[in-house]
Parts: C-alpha cells; structure tokens; sequence
C-alpha cells in the first residue's frame, strides 16, 4: 500500500513537473517557415539554431521543391492558411501579397528596430522588398540574394589540346565568354566532343515548362539583347519592346542554343535537372542561379578547381543584363505569431548573423557583407556574384504574375522546344496575351 | 452477370416485411440510413456545384479579395468556347481518348482471349499483370519520366536495343510528336488490365452450350468467333469503354507528373489546362465556367453512350 | 476438327496462350521492379549510362528518404568526429552530415490517417445507405443511386474549385478531417454501389426468420446482415482505402503542410542539389507495397470493386 502511495506520488509530482514545463513552453512559440527545399534552406535551418537558443521559440521549416514552390505557397496564402508563419517568398509573388494584404507591411517595424533597406544591396531592395516597385514600402526583408550565372569546367577549358583546336577553329583562345555569340561557339565546340571516353555536350540551359524555367533562362538572355517589358516612359505600353527586332533576336538565339548545344532531352529542365546534368560531367557550360555555386564548388566530381564561374555575358549591342532571382522574407499576414515572427527578421537582419549567413552559403544582401574588402576573395564565386548582382533585371512582380508567366511559359516552349511557329510569332503573341491580361486589369 | 452501374437497378423491393413488426417503420429506417450519405454528398457535391455554377457567371478571383465581384453574365463562356487554345487542349484530350481506348481494348481483349484458354497458372500471372492499375497515378507518373530519360531511362534502353536504335537519338516526353505517344503508352501500361479483367468475366460468362451447338453446326473458328464470342462479350465490352472514357476525360494526375502538358502545349489535357486557370492563374470565375463546360460535356457524352449501351445488351 | 473442343483447348494453343501471357506479364512488371531495383542503387548508379541491371545494392536511397541532409565543410565534418551509425556513415562519404528527419514518414501518416479515416466512413455511411436500398421501397431510389454515382463522373479538378472556396471559409484546408470528409464523399458511390450488390445476393429469408424470432429491423441488420456482408465490407473497403491511398489531385490543391499525403510529396522528394532518384523509387517502393499486398489479397473480388459492381464474377 505504501508503494503504491509513493509510487502514486511519484506519478503526480511527474505530472506536475512535466505540466508545469509545458507551461513555460506555451509561451515560447512554434515558427513555421516556408521557403523552396534546396541547399539554402538547409543552411538557413543551421543558422536559425542561434534564434532558437535566444529566443526559446522553436522553428520548424516547410520546404517545397521549386517546381512546386509558387503552386503550393500561393494556393497557402490564397486559401488565408495559418501554415506558415515566415514566409521567404519569391520576388515576383510581392504585388500580388502587398495588394491581397497577405503579407504585412513593415515599415513600421523596420523604423521601429532601426533597420534601414539603405544597408541593403539596392537591386535586392527592389526586386524584393518594395510594392510597387521604387516606392518605400516594404513588405519583405530582403533575405536571399540570387541570380543567373554560368559555370564553366575550367579543367576541360585549359587542357592545351582543346585550346589549341579551339583557337585553330575560332581564331581566338578558349576562354570565359565575353558576349552570347562567343558563349554559343564555346557550346558547339563541346557538342558531342569525347571528353575521357565519354560523349559531352555543350551547355545546359533552363527549358522546363510547368512552373518558370524557360521563361528564366529565355528572358536572361533576352535582356542582353535589347528586351523591354514595356516602353519606360509609357507603363504597359509593350508593342515595339517586348517583340522588338532586338528581342526577336534573343529569342532566336535562344533556340538556336537548345537546337544545337544541350544534351539528349533537355526538354524540361531547370535548376535541378541543370545541376545534374552540370555534376555528372556531362556538359561544359551550365546556365543556374547563383545559389548552386557553394554546392558545385565541394562536389567531388566536378568541385574545386574544376570549375569556374562567370556573369551572364553581353548579347550583340554590349548589353548585359541577369535575371535576378533570389527572395525576401516576410511575415504572413494570417498568422497568428506575427510578433515572434517579426523578431525571427530581426534576429536575422544583426550584421554578424548576416555575416554567418553568407559563409552557410547563403548569399546575403546585406551591404556590409558583400561590400566588406575580404568578400570577393572569401570564395571563388563571390566576385561573379557581385558583377551578376550589379546587372539584373526582373521579370513582372504585378499581381497578375502568374498569369503573364504561363503565357511566356507557353510562348516560349511553344517556340523552343516544341518548334512551333517562329520567334516573331511567339513574341507577338506574348506582347498580346500580357496586353490581354493588363486589360482585365483594368491598366488602360 | 452484368448489369450496368449507369443502368437503374431495376431489382424488386423485397416485401415489407418490417412493417408487422416492432419498433421503427421501415420508412423511418430507410430514412435513417440514407440520409447521411445524401446529405454529405449534397454538402460536398450538389452544393460545390451550384456554387461553381453561380461563380461562372462572375469575373470573381480567389486572390483578390478586395476586388468588387462583377456579374458578367455569359462573357465567360464565349470566351472560352471562341479560345484557341482550349480547343487544341480539348483536341489533345481527345487524341489521348481515343488512342488509349484503342490500344487498351484491343490489348485487353487479346489478353483476356489468351487467359481463357485456362494454361496452368493462368491465375498468378493474371494477378501479376493487374499490378499496375493499383497504383498511384501521380507515383507512376513521376517515375514514368524517369524511365523515359534518353540517356539513363530503361525505356529508350529498351528500344535501343531493339531495334538497334541509339537510346538518345530520341526523347518521348522532350519531342513535340512523341510526347502524345509517351502518355498513351503510359496509360495503356497501366490500365490495359482493367479492360482485360472485364474482358475476362464477359468471356467466362458465354456458356459453353452455345459453342457446343455451333460445333453441330459445323461453324468454323472464325464464325464462332465473330457470331458468338463478340457479341456476347460486347457489353462488356462497352461497359469497359464507359468507364476508360470518364476516367480518361478527367486525366490528370498521370499527365501532370509525366509532361507538366509540355512539351510546349501539345500534351495540355483539359484538366491540366482547367487548373492552370484555376489554381495558378486564379482566375475563379471563368474556370468555375470551365468546369461547368467540362461537367455538361461528360454527362453528355456519358448519357448518349448509355443509352448505346442499353441498345446493345437489349439485344 | 473433332477433337476440338471449346470447354477446354488444345495443350499447343494453351502453350501458345501462356507463352504470350506470360511474355506480357514479364514485360508489364519490368517498370515495377525496376522501380524497387533503383531504391537499392547508389545516386551514381541510378543515372549511370547505360542502364545498370547489375549493381551494388544499398540503403542510401532509403536514408535519403527518411532524413535531412546538409553540407558541412570539411573542417567542420573533422571537429564532428567519428560517425557513430551506419546510416551517418552512409552520408558522410558524400561530405553531408544529417540534418533532422525528412517530412516523409509524416505524410505517409498522413496517407494512413486519411485513408483509413475516410474508408471507416465510407463504410459505415455506405452499409447503411446500401442496406436501405437493397431491403426498402425508398422514394425515387433509381434517380437517387445514380446520382450518387454521377457524383464520381466530375473531374477533381472541376470540383475542387468550389471545395477549395468552401473548405477555405470552414477553416477545413489542410485538415485531415476535410480530406476525410472530402474522400469519403469521393468514394460513396462506389461504397454504396458494390455494398449495394453484396447485401443483394444475402438472402431475404434470413433476415424474414429473425423478425419473426422478434428480432427488431435494427437487430436483424445488425445481427444477421452485417455478419454475412463481412467479407464485401472488407473487400470495398480495401477498394475504398487503395482510392484514399492514391488519390492526388484534390491531395495537391487542397493540403499543404498539415494534411498532405504522400502521393504528392513523393514526386517532388529531391536530394542536395539534383533529383535524388534512388530516394524518390524508395518512396515509390515503400509506398506501393501496401497496395501490391492488397491487389493480391483482393484477386477474387477485383473485377468487382473497379467496375463498381457492375460486373460480377
């Protein structure tokens, strides 16, 4: 009987204990953040253990492979889901969530805490904090700088025997591209070339249709070409830009780059598939956004001094642009841990946390990271990061993104890959199907 | 035995029975019973219909709730009905329709022809080849792409050896005039059993009397074949067709995984295309009008066929 | 031409018969089990060119399916020290270090929660319902059981533009009790219609003999029917289950973290850096095997359960 007395003690001072820490649990909170699944969310997840610690909250992560991100994110904020508390969402996506009030808006906050956007990389203030664009109203913290780039085999470059052909055939050395045309020889000049007994291929490039590849890889091309989104004295006016002589062009290159330097059914790939293709030693040349680079740069096959890294190059006028890429991170205005949330952007946006931020491999945005004199050296991609960073451009951050992305996603692979038409015809019909869209907007 | 799930069950209600006895009303039980299925299947079916019926006559969009929801009256379905584009998805879905129908009854049928000639084992490797059809269409889909890359993928391997072919001179989902032809195969792969199955019961249930008096009669193979095994599995038959099509119309998950539609829009079914609108574009009011389309084309379709259907078993 | 004979065919055409039957299994299977192969291949193996049929086999492809994984330099991977299991080890040779557990057994949870949630609903619901309109005079019985099958005739997708609307004012997305309810409303028809036909082929007289014994109707069902329906209960609800198990379409738009299945997150399982194919055939594997159990177990009453009812064998 005593025993049981005791042991019965036992179980409920066990309660009280367990109970009682729960109670001081409650008030720390449960974060959710969402953002894509690839190798910068795992380095952010390393990173946050330091918020954890300081703060008590707890995070968890919710991470989408990108050719589901926005589908899955976008049906979450449109359905006013509670799932995720942080959101690190992509560029495009901020009209839409400052419009829809589905983010909050952080000016406020950022007066309050003395963050200032001026510290910020400027292009990245733009691209993702502000709505609309070159207004002060922020909406995100810029969190993640990305943008398209190319890796190079620097081994298979410098191999005296390929240099020599290249330069008997060329006339010139085999070197990093200083314009697209050059960029095309160098692909074609690798097309079915037998690198150590195995068949290579020129470059790999973005070509998937069902979320935003192609329009990615079409468009980072375009803009060095001479591509407007539209006449910059007269909004939405896209005749004579968008399917300018000049943008024709690009397209037609574009194409010309599928047909004749990318491996056997590249038809629809894009990050993912390139980086395969890319580590597997099967092309010379691969098209991909920024945050690939620390991932190329340890990898046993092709890491190292095997690559190399250089910015998007000129097209035929000496225009170069980038896409950018990269994200902001906001809060979500259906969530009910806005206050925890807001102190995640806080914790995340101190100097030093920046700092170790960018040597996880995420590429911070933060001024004083970037432009401190060790950066360019601190990798072998960080100067390439820095010069593609100076050069980008964005596609649409409207609210009707999505819409005007699937027509050029459709316009383009209609074009590129499926051969159908030509690229006055699919750039014609793009400029028509935005003008459609602006118009249900109300824009004219 | 076969009676067609569209046909009405035309069984006679036993008698009364309940009726002497204590306790609730027969009527009153059936009410019991019934009425929760009818009342889940009206909250989650009837009412979502009359909801989208409603919403497509609007220019309503999910993701702007802040903007006033106009009535637009039919604006959305003349422009749907006048697109392009839809009507070279409703092409394309028609292409997938009729070549799996196709491929599948003559494949299934062969099987089934073959099965019932009853050789040992027959009943093992009838469970084997019905494997497929269990599976998750989205699971198979995926890895369908995997099977289907021209380098590395077990399929153009295949081929390749033979006929001899190189594995990567060709790309089922990459080329504009194979990819019609890599969803139909996959499909085909995966569902040729169930028209087989059904194949099966209708051959298993011709008595054997009837070949029997043909023997007597001295008819050859071939006429037993024409004259008796086809007609009587004919039923069967179109009730396999029935159900292929309505599944097929409302394809989706397979296709998504495989081709995303691509490559550019030569595989966008109405399904594909129907969520695009809907789900990425949010454009919710003229999708509502889509489905409305979509919803009125397969009862349609449906009814017409039935009634074909109730044709040929009165026969 | 004597010696022919339809009921049973020549040992040459049976050989014949088989020959090709079988020709055909081996081909059809092919896919599968390379499927379960490629879950056992490393990441080199599996995009090795060509085809590799013979291969070291390894759990990697499962390790990667069950676990996070992050890169870590090589002056961190040294102050770790030692890798202290089998599946650390595993990883550490491609200088990654686990991170946490993948979201994978999560939503495999979520698979059996909802699949089995909505199968006892369904089942419950549709004995019911089938009962009722196997024994009763109910008022326009026809035009009520086809339109509960008609409900089956729509696209998800079409559907699930409203659901999608209405879940979203309830509060039910991403909730497993909004795809319970969502699956179990997309499977009545068929839980009704083959019940429907189970309950029918039960003699009337069973039932007759326990009223007169004084049971009630309650009673009789409960007591007389349900027990000789046991073995079509068990094999629609498997029918109803392998529907919940595999369902996709209304799974991608209407969950996202909470309540997803599986059947969309295994597509879009990838590794560091590239796709990880030997993960996502794990996935494929471990999520298939289930259903391949059941298809085999089911065999007599497949025909059955995919026409709903309609053919019988």
């Amino acid at each position: 009987m005593k025993q049981m007395l005791l042991s019965s003690t036992v179980v409920i001072g066990a309660y009280f204990a367990i109970s009682g820490a729960a109670g001081t649990h409650a008030e720390a909170a449960e974060l959710t953040l969402c953002w894509a699944a690839w190798d910068p969310a795992n380095a952010l997840v390393e990173l946050s253990k330091d918020f954890e610690t300081k703060s008590g909250n707890t995070m968890k992560f919710e991470f989408v492979p990108w050719p589901n991100f926005a589908d899955r994110m976008l049906n979450e904020l449109n359905s006013g889901g509670k799932l995720c508390d942080l959101m690190i969402g992509d560029s495009q996506w901020i009209g839409g969530a400052a419009e829809n009030g589905q983010y909050i808006k952080l000016n406020d906050f950022f007066d309050k805490e003395g963050i200032k956007m001026s510290d910020f990389i400027p292009a990245t203030v733009v691209g993702y904090a502000e709505w609309p664009k070159n207004t002060p109203n922020y909406w995100a913290l810029p969190a993640f700088g990305d943008v398209v780039g190319w890796t190079y085999r620097k081994d298979w470059f410098s191999r005296p025997e390929l240099q020599a052909e290249f330069k008997q055939k060329y006339g010139r050395d085999l070197a990093v591209p200083k314009t697209f045309a050059e960029l095309k020889d160098i692909a074609e000049f690798f097309q079915k070339r037998q690198i150590d007994g195995k068949t290579v291929y020129g470059a790999a490039i973005y070509t998937e249709r069902g979320s935003e590849g192609i329009t990615m890889g079409a468009m980072d091309v375009l803009y060095s070409f001479g591509f407007e989104y539209g006449n910059p004295k007269k909004a939405y006016e896209l005749d004579g830009f968008v399917n300018s002589a000049d943008a024709v062009k690009g397209l037609e290159f574009y194409k010309a780059l599928y047909d004749c330097c990318t491996p056997p059914g590249h038809s629809d790939a894009y990050m993912s598939e390139d980086i395969d293709a890319y580590k597997s030693g099967q092309v010379a040349l691969q098209m991909n956004f920024a945050f690939t680079w620390p991932g190329i740069h340890v990898d046993a096959n092709v890491g190292g001094d095997k690559s190399g890294y250089f910015p998007n190059p000129a097209g035929p006028t000496g225009i170069q642009f980038a896409q950018l890429g990269g994200q902001g991170i906001s809060v979500v205005a259906a969530s009910d841990k806005q206050k925890e949330a807001l102190d995640y952007i806080k914790w995340f946006a101190q100097p030093e946390i920046q700092k170790k931020w960018w040597s996880l491999g995420g590429y911070s945005a933060l001024r004083s990271v970037v432009e401190d004199p060790g950066f360019a050296t601190s990798q072998p991609y960080a100067q390439t990061f820095l010069d593609s960073m100076a050069i980008v451009k964005d596609f649409w951050a409207e609210p009707s993104y999505a819409s005007l992305l699937q027509a050029s996603q459709k316009r383009f692979h209609d074009y590129v890959v499926a051969k159908q038409g030509t690229a006055q015809d699919a750039l014609d019909g793009l400029a028509e199907d935005w003008k459609d869209i602006f118009e249900d907007e109300g824009k004219y | 035995m076969l009676h067609s799930s569209i046909d009405r069950v035309a069984h006679a209600t036993p008698p009364a029975v309940a009726q002497r006895i204590r306790g609730l009303s027969d009527r009153a039980i059936a009410w019991i019973f019934v009425a929760p299925s009818i009342v889940l299947l009206l909250a989650i079916n009837i009412f979502p219909l009359i909801w989208t019926i409603r919403l497509s006559f609007t220019n309503f969009r999910v993701n702007r709730p802040n903007e006033p929801v106009q009535f637009v009256g039919l604006r959305n379905y003349l422009n749907i009905l006048t697109d392009e584009d839809i009507w070279l998805t409703m092409q394309a879905t028609a292409h997938f329709l009729i070549w799996t129908i196709v491929l599948q009854v003559l494949i299934g049928f062969s099987l089934a022809y073959l099965i019932n000639k009853k050789f040992r084992g027959n009943d093992l490797w009838t469970t084997l080849i019905v494997l497929p059809m269990m599976l998750s269409p989205a699971v198979v889909g995926n890895f369908w792409t995997f099977l289907y890359q021209p380098q590395i993928g077990l399929f153009n391997y295949a081929v390749g050896f033979l006929t001899g072919a190189d594995p990567s001179s060709f790309s089922m989902i990459g080329d504009t005039s194979l990819a019609p032809w890599a969803i139909i195969i996959v499909d085909t792969w995966m569902w040729t059993p169930f028209v087989m199955l059904i194949c099966l019961a209708g051959l298993r249930s011709i008595p054997n009397s009837i070949y029997e008096a043909a023997e007597c009669d001295r008819a050859s193979n071939w006429r037993q074949f024409w004259t008796i095994t086809i007609p009587m599995v004919l039923p069967f038959l179109m009730l396999a067709i029935l159900f292929r099509g309505i599944e097929n119309f409302k394809m989706f998950d397979l296709v998504v995984q495989l081709t995303g539609g691509g490559p550019g829009s030569i595989t966008e079914l109405t399904s594909i295309n129907l969520k695009r609108e809907a789900f990425e574009k949010w454009r919710t009011g003229y999708a509502s009008a889509y489905a409305v389309i979509l919803f009125v084309t397969v009862f349609g379709l449906a009814s017409i066929y039935v009634k074909a259907l109730n044709k040929v078993k009165q026969r | 031409m004597s010696s022919y004979s339809v009921t049973e065919p020549s040992a040459r055409q049976k050989w014949f018969a088989g020959t090709l039957v079988v020709l055909y299994a081996v081909i059809t299977i092919l896919p599968l089990l390379w499927i379960i192969g490629t879950s056992f291949k490393s990441p080199s193996d599996a995009i090795a060119y060509p085809p590799k049929t013979f291969f070291q086999p390894t759990l990697e492809g499962y390790v990667n399916l069950f676990t996070t994984r992050t890169r870590v330099t090589e002056e961190q991977l040294k102050q770790m020290g030692e890798p202290t299991t089998w599946y650390d080890r595993l990883v550490r040779k491609d200088g990654l270090i686990i991170a946490g557990p993948s979201r994978f057994t999560e939503r495999f949870y979520n698979s059996v929660i909802i699949g089995f949630g909505s199968t006892v609903l369904c089942i419950v619901l549709g004995t019911a319902a089938a009962y009722a309109f196997s024994r009763f005079k109910v008022p326009l019985k026809d035009d009520l059981l086809f339109f509960i099958l008609s409900t089956r005739m729509m696209p998800p997708i079409a559907v699930a533009i409203p659901i999608f609307l209405m879940f979203r004012s309830l509060g039910l997305n991403d909730t497993h009790a909004g795809m319970i309810l969502l699956y179990t409303a997309v499977n009545l028809s068929l839980s009704v219609w083959l019940l429907k036909g189970f309950i029918d082929e039960i003699p009337i007289e069973y039932e007759e003999a326990a009223l007169i014994d004084g049971y009630t109707r309650f009673q009789a069902f409960y007591k007389v029917v349900l027990p000789q329906a046991a073995t079509g209960i068990a094999s629609t609800a498997i029918f109803c289950l392998i529907f919940a198990w595999n369902e996709y379409a209304f799974a991608v738009l209407l969950t996202s973290g909470t309540a997803q299945t599986a059947p969309p997150f295994i597509p879009t399982i990838i590794g560091v850096g590239g796709q990880d194919w030997p993960a996502v055939a794990a996935g494929a594997t471990l999520f298939l095997v289930p259903v391949m159990v059941f298809t085999i177990l089911l065999r007599k009453h497949l025909l059955r359960g995919i026409t709903f009812g309609a053919v019988r064998k």
